[in-house]
Protein backbone atom coordinates (compact mmCIF):
# COMPACT_ATOMS: atom_id res chain seq x y z
CA UNK A 1 0.00 0.00 0.00
CA UNK A 2 1.28 3.40 -0.90
CA UNK A 3 -0.03 6.85 -0.13
CA UNK A 4 0.44 9.84 -2.38
CA UNK A 5 -0.39 13.41 -1.50
CA UNK A 6 -0.58 16.23 -3.96
CA UNK A 7 -1.40 19.92 -3.60
CA UNK A 8 -3.08 21.98 -6.28
CA UNK A 9 -3.43 25.74 -5.96
CA UNK A 10 -7.00 26.87 -6.64
CA UNK A 11 -8.80 30.21 -6.93
CA UNK A 12 -9.71 29.75 -3.28
CA UNK A 13 -7.03 28.02 -1.22
CA UNK A 14 -5.44 24.74 -2.14
CA UNK A 15 -6.92 21.36 -3.00
CA UNK A 16 -5.28 18.48 -1.18
CA UNK A 17 -5.51 15.25 -3.15
CA UNK A 18 -4.76 11.97 -1.45
CA UNK A 19 -4.48 8.75 -3.39
CA UNK A 20 -4.08 5.52 -1.44
CA UNK A 21 -3.47 2.15 -2.99
CA UNK A 22 -5.90 0.05 -0.98
CA UNK A 23 -8.25 -2.84 -1.91
CA UNK A 24 -11.26 -1.41 0.04
CA UNK A 25 -12.94 -4.84 0.29
CA UNK A 26 -16.62 -4.68 1.24
CA UNK A 27 -16.84 -8.07 2.91
CA UNK A 28 -19.68 -8.94 0.52
CA UNK A 29 -17.62 -10.24 -2.38
CA UNK A 30 -16.87 -13.93 -2.81
CA UNK A 31 -13.61 -15.15 -4.26
CA UNK A 32 -14.41 -16.74 -7.63
CA UNK A 33 -11.78 -19.47 -7.19
CA UNK A 34 -12.29 -20.58 -3.59
CA UNK A 35 -15.93 -19.57 -3.16
CA UNK A 36 -15.08 -17.99 0.15
CA UNK A 37 -16.19 -14.56 1.23
CA UNK A 38 -13.36 -12.04 1.02
CA UNK A 39 -13.12 -10.39 4.46
CA UNK A 40 -13.83 -6.68 4.74
CA UNK A 41 -10.71 -4.55 4.51
CA UNK A 42 -11.22 -0.82 4.20
CA UNK A 43 -9.87 2.51 5.35
CA UNK A 44 -11.82 3.95 8.28
CA UNK A 45 -10.20 7.23 9.30
CA UNK A 46 -8.15 9.72 7.37
CA UNK A 47 -6.76 12.76 9.15
CA UNK A 48 -5.36 15.88 7.49
CA UNK A 49 -2.95 18.13 9.36
CA UNK A 50 -1.10 21.36 8.67
CA UNK A 51 2.18 21.76 10.59
CA UNK A 52 1.02 19.06 12.99
CA UNK A 53 -2.42 20.55 13.76
CA UNK A 54 -5.40 18.56 12.55
CA UNK A 55 -7.61 20.57 10.21
CA UNK A 56 -9.94 17.94 8.76
CA UNK A 57 -10.86 14.34 9.25
CA UNK A 58 -12.69 12.11 6.84
CA UNK A 59 -14.22 8.75 7.65
CA UNK A 60 -14.62 6.24 4.90
CA UNK A 61 -16.54 2.97 4.69
CA UNK A 62 -16.69 -0.18 2.58
CA UNK A 63 -18.65 1.79 0.00
CA UNK A 64 -15.68 3.90 -1.02
CA UNK A 65 -14.01 2.71 -4.22
CA UNK A 66 -10.77 0.76 -4.28
CA UNK A 67 -7.67 2.93 -4.42
CA UNK A 68 -9.59 5.89 -3.04
CA UNK A 69 -8.84 9.40 -4.20
CA UNK A 70 -10.01 11.85 -1.54
CA UNK A 71 -9.87 15.59 -2.02
CA UNK A 72 -10.43 18.39 0.46
CA UNK A 73 -9.78 22.10 0.27
CA UNK A 74 -7.62 24.09 2.69
CA UNK A 75 -7.86 27.86 2.76
CA UNK A 76 -4.99 29.24 4.81
CA UNK A 77 -1.89 27.58 3.42
CA UNK A 78 1.31 29.51 2.81
CA UNK A 79 4.70 28.60 1.43
CA UNK A 80 6.65 26.32 3.75
CA UNK A 81 3.60 24.79 5.43
CA UNK A 82 3.78 21.03 5.84
CA UNK A 83 0.54 19.25 4.94
CA UNK A 84 0.29 15.68 6.10
CA UNK A 85 -2.29 12.93 5.90
CA UNK A 86 -2.49 9.73 7.88
CA UNK A 87 -5.01 6.93 7.52
CA UNK A 88 -5.96 3.82 9.38
CA UNK A 89 -7.91 0.80 8.14
CA UNK A 90 -10.15 -1.69 9.93
CA UNK A 91 -7.30 -4.17 10.39
CA UNK A 92 -5.17 -1.56 12.20
CA UNK A 93 -2.81 -0.88 9.31
CA UNK A 94 -1.89 2.76 9.00
CA UNK A 95 0.26 4.91 6.81
CA UNK A 96 1.00 8.58 6.34
CA UNK A 97 2.42 10.96 3.77
CA UNK A 98 3.36 14.62 3.80
CA UNK A 99 4.27 17.39 1.45
CA UNK A 100 5.58 20.96 1.77
CA UNK A 101 3.84 23.88 0.12
CA UNK A 102 6.07 25.64 -2.39
CA UNK B 1 -36.40 -7.73 -3.28
CA UNK B 2 -38.56 -8.89 -0.37
CA UNK B 3 -35.90 -7.69 1.99
CA UNK B 4 -35.91 -4.27 0.34
CA UNK B 5 -39.66 -3.97 0.70
CA UNK B 6 -39.45 -5.07 4.29
CA UNK B 7 -36.77 -2.50 4.96
CA UNK B 8 -38.75 0.28 3.37
CA UNK B 9 -41.88 -0.52 5.33
CA UNK B 10 -39.90 -0.94 8.52
CA UNK B 11 -38.27 2.44 7.97
CA UNK B 12 -41.67 4.03 7.55
CA UNK B 13 -43.13 2.46 10.66
CA UNK B 14 -39.91 2.61 12.59
CA UNK B 15 -39.37 6.37 12.35
CA UNK B 16 -40.57 6.97 15.88
CA UNK B 17 -38.50 4.22 17.43
CA UNK B 18 -35.49 5.32 15.40
CA UNK B 19 -35.93 8.89 16.59
CA UNK B 20 -35.96 7.62 20.14
CA UNK B 21 -32.85 5.64 19.36
CA UNK B 22 -30.79 8.68 18.41
CA UNK B 23 -30.94 9.97 21.93
CA UNK B 24 -29.68 6.70 23.31
CA UNK B 25 -26.71 6.42 21.00
CA UNK B 26 -23.46 7.68 22.47
CA UNK B 27 -22.34 11.03 21.11
CA UNK B 28 -19.51 10.55 18.66
CA UNK B 29 -16.48 12.60 19.55
CA UNK B 30 -14.56 12.34 16.31
CA UNK B 31 -11.03 11.83 17.49
CA UNK B 32 -8.79 9.78 15.25
CA UNK B 33 -9.43 6.70 17.36
CA UNK B 34 -13.21 6.63 17.17
CA UNK B 35 -14.98 5.12 14.22
CA UNK B 36 -18.76 5.00 14.39
CA UNK B 37 -19.11 1.44 13.10
CA UNK B 38 -22.80 1.34 14.07
CA UNK B 39 -23.59 4.38 11.96
CA UNK B 40 -21.74 2.99 8.98
CA UNK B 41 -23.50 -0.37 9.37
CA UNK B 42 -27.01 1.07 9.73
CA UNK B 43 -29.29 -0.28 7.01
CA UNK B 44 -31.80 2.53 6.66
CA UNK B 45 -31.09 5.69 4.75
CA UNK B 46 -31.12 8.30 7.50
CA UNK B 47 -30.16 6.81 10.86
CA UNK B 48 -26.44 6.50 10.11
CA UNK B 49 -26.18 10.07 8.88
CA UNK B 50 -28.22 11.30 11.84
CA UNK B 51 -25.81 9.62 14.24
CA UNK B 52 -22.64 11.09 12.76
CA UNK B 53 -24.15 14.53 12.19
CA UNK B 54 -25.75 14.66 15.62
CA UNK B 55 -28.93 15.98 13.99
CA UNK B 56 -31.97 14.29 12.47
CA UNK B 57 -31.06 13.79 8.81
CA UNK B 58 -34.74 13.53 7.89
CA UNK B 59 -35.19 17.17 8.90
CA UNK B 60 -32.53 18.46 6.47
CA UNK B 61 -33.70 20.99 3.90
CA UNK B 62 -32.70 21.21 0.25
CA UNK B 63 -30.54 24.29 -0.18
CA UNK B 64 -28.39 26.12 -2.68
CA UNK B 65 -25.68 26.39 -0.03
CA UNK B 66 -24.57 22.86 -0.81
CA UNK B 67 -23.72 21.54 -4.24
CA UNK B 68 -23.38 17.89 -5.16
CA UNK B 69 -21.81 16.93 -8.44
CA UNK B 70 -22.35 13.34 -9.54
CA UNK B 71 -22.68 11.67 -12.94
CA UNK B 72 -26.20 11.10 -14.28
CA UNK B 73 -25.25 7.66 -15.51
CA UNK B 74 -22.45 5.57 -14.03
CA UNK B 75 -21.37 2.69 -16.23
CA UNK B 76 -19.35 1.17 -13.42
CA UNK B 77 -20.96 1.25 -9.99
CA UNK B 78 -17.61 0.42 -8.38
CA UNK B 79 -16.22 3.85 -9.19
CA UNK B 80 -18.63 6.78 -9.07
CA UNK B 81 -16.91 10.14 -8.71
CA UNK B 82 -18.73 12.67 -6.54
CA UNK B 83 -17.87 16.21 -5.57
CA UNK B 84 -19.44 18.26 -2.80
CA UNK B 85 -18.93 21.92 -2.12
CA UNK B 86 -20.64 24.24 0.30
CA UNK B 87 -21.14 27.95 0.51
CA UNK B 88 -20.24 29.08 4.01
CA UNK B 89 -18.73 27.72 7.20
CA UNK B 90 -19.27 23.98 7.36
CA UNK B 91 -18.56 21.67 10.27
CA UNK B 92 -19.32 18.38 8.68
CA UNK B 93 -20.36 16.66 5.47
CA UNK B 94 -21.94 13.21 5.20
CA UNK B 95 -22.59 11.27 2.01
CA UNK B 96 -25.42 8.74 1.78
CA UNK B 97 -26.33 6.37 -1.06
CA UNK B 98 -29.96 5.48 -0.34
CA UNK B 99 -30.03 1.98 -1.78
CA UNK B 100 -26.60 0.68 -0.76
CA UNK B 101 -26.60 -2.21 1.77
CA UNK B 102 -25.09 0.27 4.23
CA UNK B 103 -26.17 3.73 3.03
CA UNK B 104 -23.70 5.93 4.91
CA UNK B 105 -20.64 6.10 2.66
CA UNK B 106 -18.29 8.75 3.94
CA UNK B 107 -18.09 11.74 6.22
CA UNK B 108 -15.74 14.66 6.61
CA UNK B 109 -15.28 16.91 9.60
CA UNK B 110 -13.63 20.30 9.18
CA UNK B 111 -11.80 22.58 11.57
CA UNK B 112 -10.39 26.09 11.03
CA UNK B 113 -8.43 26.38 7.81
CA UNK B 114 -10.48 23.87 5.85
CA UNK B 115 -13.38 24.85 3.62
CA UNK B 116 -16.43 22.64 3.24
CA UNK B 117 -15.43 20.72 0.17
CA UNK B 118 -15.01 17.01 -0.34
CA UNK B 119 -14.61 14.80 -3.33
CA UNK B 120 -14.10 11.11 -3.64
CA UNK B 121 -15.02 7.99 -5.53
CA UNK B 122 -17.75 5.74 -4.17
CA UNK B 123 -19.33 2.37 -4.87
CA UNK B 124 -23.01 2.02 -5.72
CA UNK B 125 -24.89 -1.28 -5.78
CA UNK B 126 -27.72 -0.06 -7.99
CA UNK B 127 -29.40 3.05 -9.36
CA UNK B 128 -30.10 5.25 -6.37
CA UNK B 129 -30.29 8.73 -4.97
CA UNK B 130 -27.03 10.11 -3.64
CA UNK B 131 -27.59 12.59 -0.83
CA UNK B 132 -24.99 14.93 0.59
CA UNK B 133 -25.69 16.46 3.99
CA UNK B 134 -23.84 19.45 5.39
CA UNK B 135 -23.98 20.73 8.91
CA UNK B 136 -23.60 24.49 8.72
CA UNK B 137 -23.85 26.07 12.15
CA UNK B 138 -27.18 24.93 13.60
CA UNK B 139 -28.81 24.14 10.28
CA UNK B 140 -28.64 20.97 8.27
CA UNK B 141 -28.83 21.22 4.49
CA UNK B 142 -28.81 18.56 1.82
CA UNK B 143 -28.43 18.11 -1.91
CA UNK B 144 -29.70 15.12 -3.85
CA UNK B 145 -28.67 13.64 -7.18
CA UNK B 146 -29.89 10.49 -8.86
CA UNK B 147 -27.20 8.29 -10.35
CA UNK B 148 -28.21 5.54 -12.76
CA UNK B 149 -25.95 2.54 -12.40
CA UNK B 150 -25.63 0.05 -15.22
CA UNK B 151 -23.28 -2.39 -13.39
CA UNK B 152 -23.26 -2.62 -9.60
CA UNK B 153 -20.17 -2.29 -7.46
CA UNK B 154 -21.06 -4.13 -4.26
CA UNK B 155 -20.09 -7.80 -4.16
CA UNK B 156 -21.05 -10.00 -7.09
Amino acid sequence: MTTKIKVKAKDVGHDILVLVKHPMETGLRTDAKTGEVVPAHYITNMAFSVNGTQVAETMLSQAVSANPLTTINLTDLKAGDVVSVSWEDNTGTSESAETTIK
Amino acid sequence: MKRRLFLKSSVATGTLTAAAGYGLLPIQTASAASYPSDAFAAEDATSGASTVLGMDAASATESDDIKLKAPEVAENGAVVPIKISTNGATEMIAVVVEKNPAPLVMTAKFSDGASGALSGRIKMGQTSNVIAYAKMGDKLVKATAEVKVTAGGCGG
